[in-house]
């Protein structure tokens, strides 16, 4: 696809995801909506643009993996997986629910095409390594990306991983940090500061990229940069606004990990589908 | 199932067999020989290991496949995330270290070996009291109890080399999720003949006796049997069973095993708190009244020389029968 087009696209989609977000979110009447739509041009450009896949077949063995480390995010996988035919939209309303293959966290076992089964924090880029270098043994082309939590990156796993990885030359690996600066308890720089974050990455042996995560174009050209690179795993840097495109939980901490009640769910939609120039009245179910 | 080996009704003879076994060897020594044996064969097999693999015996591996081994260092967690990672692509994944580190990062097993579903084998050696000198750091006494909880860990352990062998070619050939295989760094004698047959689930029945059975799993199975002979020079009959399948536990067949006998002794190098005492508590409590002696520890571990902790614990020969005496005792009254 022509860049301007993907990005036309892109955006065109942006607004449908982050209303799906906060739907499936209000219907599960629990999830993590900041984190959600803090992540969703990240998920939307990785599906849209760097993932090889077959939507209908989802363990095509030659397939690019992404593993979301930060699994509270998962309300945005699922929308972007919807979208593209992993299973039907209905399925969306489920969210949390029993029996549901959109379990609260992702879970390989339930839902073909979640690659790894997260929400222990920390553990993801791990699993991601581990892939990556079963693609090195067998020669085979796939590429993995890892989807992070800012957060997270506070777990000592994520050291540990951030060693061997370098160490292992995982030149197939790309490591996508949400970087939203807030957690539950508030500001990461506060709780546990992460700063500075590009050197220490760099320090371990990582080529390392910053941009701003609701970007298109930069997500894009990041991207594309680190398949090019040899020889040593990618860490984007990217940017991104907790709870991006909803007026009021845009940058606020107790947004983390709250359900909108019927009412601000239905205030968080009409500003995005006022925003996008969406008809206010389209049913989403 | 009962998969009684050949020598049940040798009890005697197994002494005499003893003799002319093969000398006594670590499960861990066979582990690695078998793995590495199986390596050209099986081209999936990749091992990892946290910067022990002299000591586990993963380096065996490692020196005649050396681009299917992967050294992570002193990174127990990541290396457990790792092969998950490995496994989800279809690869059969060892991953190494001595039983206490590993077992030790519980959620990393939880969330990505077994709520992922993939063939993760967790490959615990020094396990138990026995690693000694070193101290309770170094021991895992809750190996057992951690990994038996989740609901797809197959949890092995064995009793002899042979059974270890048979051990590592099922988990290599015929299992595909996760599973522990917990191993000693001691050596332990050859109880099984070459008739012998390793079958997941299936409780070992080694003697057939009456009056109680002693139930016991990995290194205390030796002294189980060493119980059971002298028992038998009283006039006491002592079912002994090798229970190689700690989880998860058919306690239908274990029942079987035990053909009546309502006093079992439990022997392990493990805390009584969880391990296979527990396992069988739990078992047969949903089944028939059974008094259950649990031998096992009931403190945090110390340094000392193996065998003089064997014998603090009551987890060799005389301790064994010390403690079966103990039951029928406490029966009798």
């Amino acid at each position: 696809m022509e860049l301007e087009e993907l990005v036309r696209t892109l955006e065109a989609k942006a607004p449908r995801y982050r209303v799906d977000i906060v739907e499936m979110i209000a219907a599960a009447g629990s999830g993590h909506p900041g984190g959600s739509l803090s992540l969703i041009d990240l998920i939307s450009t990785l599906y849209h643009h760097a993932l090889r896949q077959r939507p209908d077949e989802p363990l095509w063995l030659d397939r690019d993996r992404l593993v979301l480390s930060k699994g509270h995010g998962v309300p945005a996988q699922y929308a972007v997986m919807a979208d593209l035919g992993y299973f039907p939209r209905e399925m969306l309303w489920t969210l949390r629910q029993l029996g549901s293959p959109l379990q609260g966290h992702p879970c390989r076992t339930w839902l073909p095409g979640i690659e790894a089964s997260t929400g222990s924090l920390g553990q993801g880029l791990s699993v991601a390594q581990g892939i990556a270098l079963a693609g090195k043994l067998d020669k085979s082309a796939w590429r993995v990306y890892c989807v992070m939590g800012d957060g997270e990156t506070q777990e000592g796993q994520v050291w540990e991983a951030a060693l061997s990885a370098a160490k292992f030359k995982l030149d197939n690996l790309t490591v996508i940090l949400d970087f939203n600066k807030l957690q539950i308890d508030g500001f990461t720089r506060d709780v546990m500061n992460l700063e500075p974050l590009a050197d220490k990455w760099r320090a371990f042996g990582w080529h390392v990229i910053t941009i701003d995560g609701h970007n298109y174009r930069q997500i894009i050209a990041a991207l594309d940069q680190a398949r090019q690179v040899q020889g040593r795993p990618t860490y984007i840097i990217a940017h991104t606004i907790k709870g991006k495109g909803v007026s009021f939980m845009e940058e606020r901490a107790s947004w983390h990990g709250v359900a909108p009640t019927r009412d601000e769910a239905d205030r968080a939609i009409g500003e995005l589908r006022a925003r996008a120039g969406l008809p206010l009245t389209e049913a989403v179910r | 199932m009962i998969n009684s080996s050949d020598s049940v009704t040798s009890g005697p003879e197994t002494a005499a067999a003893c003799a002319a076994a093969p000398p006594a060897r670590a499960t861990r020594d066979a582990f690695g020989e078998t793995l590495q044996q199986l390596g050209s064969e099986h081209p999936q097999i990749v091992v990892l290991d946290a910067d022990l693999s002299e000591s586990t015996r993963s380096a065996m591996f490692a020196a005649a496949f050396p681009e299917r081994f992967f050294q992570l260092g002193i990174q127990e967690a990541n290396m457990l995330g790792t092969a998950a990672g490995l496994a989800a692509t279809g690869k059969r994944v060892f991953c190494c270290s001595f039983s206490c580190f590993v077992t030790g990062r519980f959620d990393q097993i939880k969330v990505s070996v077994a709520y992922n579903d993939v063939p993760v084998t967790i490959v615990g050696t020094h396990s138990g009291c026995a690693v000694g000198p070193d101290g309770y750091t170094q021991m895992a006494l809750e190996d057992i109890a951690l990994l038996r909880t989740l609901p797809n860990m197959l949890v092995l352990q064995p009793a002899d080399d042979l059974e270890t062998v048979q051990m590592v070619e099922h988990l290599v050939t015929r299992h595909s999720g996760p599973a522990f295989l917990r191993l000693t760094r001691q050596k332990v004698p050859r109880l099984h003949d070459q008739r012998y047959r390793f079958v997941p689930g299936a409780v070992d029945r080694l003697r057939v006796g009456r009056e109680l059975a002693i139930c016991a799993t990995g290194a205390c199975v030796a002294g189980a049997l060493e119980a059971a002979v002298r028992l038998e020079r009283e006039g006491c009959s002592a079912t002994v069973l090798n229970v190689p399948t700690l989880a998860p536990l058919d306690g239908a067949s274990l029942a079987a095993a035990l053909e009546g006998c309502d006093r079992v002794l439990s022997v392990e190098d493990h805390s009584v708190i969880g391990g296979l005492g527990s396992a069988i508590c739990e078992a047969l409590a949903e089944r028939r009244p059974t008094h259950v002696r649990r031998v096992g520890l009931r403190e945090f571990g110390e340094s000392g020389a193996t065998e003089a902790l064997f014998s603090k614990h009551h987890l060799d020969g005389p301790g064994i029968y010390a403690e079966a005496k103990a039951l029928l005792a406490t029966r009798a009254g």
